[in-house]
């Protein structure tokens, strides 16, 4: 505290004061003085740097481990399209190609497995089902499809571009080595020696992957497949669902609370909930969602339609706060110059200030909605999880109403999954779903600096 | 969809009612708008929306009404000896409505006809086949009394929805006869469309009401619920979790509840010392370039959604752990005190780690609220900055503080996936730091998902546990409110 309150316990300082006491040279009590206030500084200093310390191991935790899920390995291959297989009648009759089903391709893919093998010249003791055991399952789902939309190469010999099998694709990221596969039933040390070998002779390569950008989930045995796209789709319609009401309805209570609203015990209770609103959990929202959206209104489960309602009821608090502020920025001098002229207040508010305040609504909005993209919690309730979307919805209505999951919820789902090679997923669209925060929000700061005007 | 159609042809309706009340008023005044009472336009605003707010007010309160009427209509017709034992009424509607929905996929399949559904005899038609092949799977052979219910269920939707469409339509076009007469040029047309208007902001504002009357209705219709099957002192002042979806399970709230203040408090000793130090450096010593710089960075950590937090506790941070207090000889401590990576320590360091800025930026603004004479006083008396800052400054802004931490506490209270991905699935008392344990929003997440049966107390104690969560983030939120508003009254 301060010097006077202590002068009794100081009685040998005081005596000292006429002759010492340069104001130059600092005695003990300041020095301890000083030293408390370097500590106290130095708190601070390192308070900031473990939060930003925090933050840059998140974001190199997320780039390092996430990266690798825009590349995949694949393995290139001339498989011959055997007339004696596929279609056996000779006839190319679509109908009776049809009914050979993946089964039946699989002979091909081990047979040219084994003719590449042999051809470059290598050394192995793995039979040819061991050697396409390298290929992903969806090796021949991947040659049928083809074979059904060109059934005119029957016969002839095309190269394909396979994906490898996920613990082949950890193995070339670094993922999976000689010894972690001990007791792995997938995968043997023979197997990696001839990826080894094929890796030498340029038939395995990893390259870009846009199918986990615009691909679909797969099952739990093939994670090499897996994709967001879909999911991405769910997103996008729960966001147009958001933007359609949250926008309208947002604008409309603000324009009211801040301009037309009396002030009584009715307002009152309006703004204490709105504030209130804003610091719900948002998993009541999805218990809300559950209850009154999917138990009493019947609404589809899972539908991004329904998950868009309950990201609706979330933002809304969010997009009122930031439009009241927009609103509020308005000077009274140009409602006053409005009304002067003869417009009525509807008018002077709809013509004059809700534009002038478009800018800050336009903002507020899109964080809002970049806020309810990140959410996963309420989506887990109404059922935007557990299950695969194979294909994008084609109409809007398809969009809004078929089941299909959200990004968060996807990424949720892979990081449930048993898999290491899911976790790569996991992390690949942590940094698509981060992607769009930082540009939305980037869309939004510069929206802010470009049209806000000062009074 | 006809619902869907239905409301293109209101906003055709409406379209077409702009054009023609506005040309309707414009020649009562002889093309000279100037002898109207109100701009021309107004007129066409008026009827577009005589035809639109009626109409779509009818049919979003149909839309409500009309599953309840049904339901307890053909609720009403089922007898009580039809309902088995083990179900419930709830359960059999279910079925109803299954029923009904496959019945109507097969029509629109082509596989059965009207007529056919009519006359059916469930006993040679094997139904639960046939709609198994139309893509509608059912639990259990279909029950006479049920495919009764299904047929009346689906004849009244039906007839409901031709009905809806019907009134709807004549709704509109009713709006749209009047209010056409009236566009004449005496109309005070833009006295009239402002006050619609201005019913529809105040119904706007008002949904913000009625969204927290849903939260709280619906949760608390379910909770009824959930007492009348279950005890409700088993709930609040039982000991242990123990759901089982075969009955009889142990449902208390208490387990769960420790478990969720646990996390919370270790979130809350991450975070409470490094946010307020944080905001103390930046508001008292940083300079504009380093405020400008780092304020910004920090911030960034509460705009990342909870999902990459959680993934950073269940991959990241949990496996980090374990490799320091568990894996025994192998470990970086030599001890063997953590099995698994989920575990209220790894929850609560990444939960910290999120409300770092929360609590950063609420006291930054707190302390700034500070008025300067105070800093100045104290400096002149000869303070260092630091005891100013610890003797005048925080004393003043304790108040607003502490309302920021209850703030950054209800937040860790009603945080979901980081606990959901971190934390584990065990309920119990323990004061291990490094055992997994459970809390209200997982155990609300894992009651939820998957098939649930709205009849079984273990669905049902995820409502009241929502409520209790509900009840408690709000009074804290209230709690801070209140204090941080009375601090800033203070110095205003």
């Amino acid at each position: 505290m301060t010097d006077i309150s202590q002068t009794p316990s100081n009685m040998g300082r005081t005596e000292q004061t006429p002759k010492g006491g340069s104001l130059l040279t600092q005695n003990a009590r300041t020095r301890k003085r000083n030293a408390a206030e370097m500590r106290f500084r130095a708190y601070g200093i390192a308070a900031i740097m473990v939060g930003l310390m925090m933050l840059l191991v998140l974001v190199t935790t997320i780039v390092s481990r996430g990266t690798g899920a825009f590349q995949q390995t694949f393995i290139t291959l001339q498989v011959e399209l055997l007339e004696s297989k596929l279609d056996k009648k000779g006839n190319r009759n679509l109908e009776d190609i049809k009914k050979v089903t993946t089964f039946g391709y699989a002979p091909l893919v081990k047979g040219a497995m084994q003719t590449m093998v042999e051809d470059l010249g290598i050394e192995t003791g793995l039979k040819s089902k061991d050697m396409a055991g390298l290929l992903s399952k969806n090796a021949v789902a991947q040659l049928r499809a083809y074979v059904l939309e060109n059934p005119d190469q029957i016969g002839e010999t095309v190269e394909f571009r396979f994906l490898a099998q996920s613990r082949v694709d950890g193995y070339l990221k670094g993922r999976v080595s000689r010894e972690t596969i001990e007791n792995d039933k997938n995968i043997s040390p023979a197997q990696l020696d001839l990826v080894d070998a094929l890796v030498a002779a340029g038939v395995i390569e990893k390259t870009f992957n846009i199918d986990f950008i615009i691909g679909s989930d797969a099952s739990d045995q093939r994670p090499e497949a897996a994709g967001i796209g879909v999911s991405m789709m769910g997103s996008l319609f729960m966001m147009l669902v958001v933007l359609a009401l949250a926008l309208p309805i947002g604008v409309a209570a603000s324009i009211y609370l801040e301009e037309f609203a009396p002030k009584n015990w009715l307002t009152d209770i309006i703004e204490v909930n709105i504030s209130n609103l804003a610091a719900v959990p948002s998993i009541v929202f999805g218990i809300l969602g559950l209850a009154v959206f999917i138990n009493y209104m019947h609404l589809p489960m899972s539908a991004p339609l329904v998950g868009g309602l309950v990201l609706t009821l979330m933002t809304l608090p969010t997009i009122i706060i930031s439009t009241r502020a927009a609103l509020k920025a308005v000077p009274p001098s140009i409602r006053d110059a409005a009304l002067g002229v003869g417009a009525s207040k509807m008018q002077a508010v709809f013509h004059h200030v809700l534009p002038l305040a478009a800018p800050g609504i336009l903002t507020g909005t899109i964080i809002g909605l970049a806020q309810a993209l990140g959410e996963t919690a309420p989506l887990l309730l109404i059922g935007m999880v557990g299950f695969i979307a194979s294909n994008a919805p084609e109409t809007l209505a398809d969009g809004l109403l078929s089941p299909n999951s959200a990004m968060p919820a996807q990424i949720y789902e892979w990081a449930k999954r048993a898999d290491p090679a899911f976790y790569e997923r996991a992390w690949g669209g942590i940094i698509i779903l981060l992607v769009f925060l930082v540009t939305m929000n980037t869309v939004a700061v510069i929206l802010r600096r470009r049209f806000e005007r000062r009074w | 969809m006809p619902t869907f159609w239905l409301v293109i042809l209101l906003g055709v309706l409406a379209a077409a009612g702009y054009v023609l009340g506005r040309k309707r008023a414009l020649a009562s005044a002889g093309g000279d708008a100037k002898a109207l009472h109100s701009l021309p336009g107004y007129y066409g605003y008026h009827v577009g929306l005589s035809v639109l707010i009626p109409a779509l007010g009818l049919l979003v309160v149909w839309l409500l009404a009309q599953p309840m009427l049904i339901e307890s209509r053909v609720s009403a017709m089922i007898p009580p000896e039809a309902v088995p034992e083990s179900t419930s009424r709830s359960l059999v509607m279910s079925d109803v409505r299954r029923v009904s929905e496959g019945l109507d996929i097969a029509v629109d399949q082509g596989v059965l006809s009207n007529r056919d559904i009519r006359s059916m005899d469930i006993k040679e038609t094997d139904l639960r086949t046939l709609l198994g092949d139309v893509g509608v799977a059912l639990g259990a052979e279909v029950r006479p009394e049920v495919l009764d219910a299904a047929r009346s269920y689906r004849t009244l939707s039906h007839r409901g929805q031709w009905a809806m469409v019907v009134s709807v339509l004549l709704v509109a076009i009713g709006g749209l006869g009047l209010s056409y007469r009236k566009s004449q040029k005496d109309f005070r047309a833009r006295n009239v469309v402002e006050r619609a208007i201005m019913a529809l902001l105040i119904t706007a504002a008002s949904l913000a009401i009625l969204t927290t009357v849903g939260i709280v209705l619906s949760m608390l219709f379910e909770t009824r619920n959930f007492f009348g099957l279950h005890s409700w002192t088993d709930f609040f002042f039982g000991g242990t979790w123990a759901p089982n979806f075969r009955g009889d399970s142990d449902l208390s709230i208490l387990p769960l509840l420790w478990g969720t203040l646990y996390i919370s408090i270790i979130a809350l000793i991450v975070a409470v010392p490094i946010g307020l130090f944080a905001a103390i450096y930046l508001s008292e010593y940083a300079g504009p370039a380093v405020r400008a710089f780092a304020k910004p960075l920090l911030e960034i950590l509460a705009g990342i959604p909870t999902i990459v937090y959680g993934l950073f506790a269940l991959l990241t941070v949990g496996p980090l752990l374990v490799r320091i207090f568990g894996q025994g000889e192998n470990g970086i401590l030599g001890v063997d005190w953590m099995s698994g990576a989920t575990s209220v320590l790894t929850a609560g360091v990444v939960m910290g780690i999120m409300l770092i800025p929360f609590v950063s930026s609420l006291s930054d603004d707190i302390i700034n609220a500070v008025p300067q004479a105070m800093r100045d006083g104290s400096l002149g008396l000869g303070a260092t900055k630091s005891e100013t800052i610890r003797q005048v400054v925080l004393p003043a802004a304790l108040p607003g503080i502490v309302g920021a931490i209850l703030l950054a506490a209800s937040r860790a209270i009603g945080e979901t996936m980081i606990v959901v991905m971190g934390a584990g699935a065990i309920a119990k008392f323990s004061l291990n730091p490094l055992e997994s344990m459970t809390t209200i929003t997982t155990r609300i997440v894992s009651q939820l998902t998957g098939d649930t049966d709205f009849a079984s107390p273990e669905t049902l104690v995820a409502f009241a546990l929502g409520l209790t969560l509900f009840v408690l983030t709000l009074g804290l939120n209230v709690l801070a409110l209140y204090i941080v508003r009375k601090y800033r009254e203070q110095y205003d």
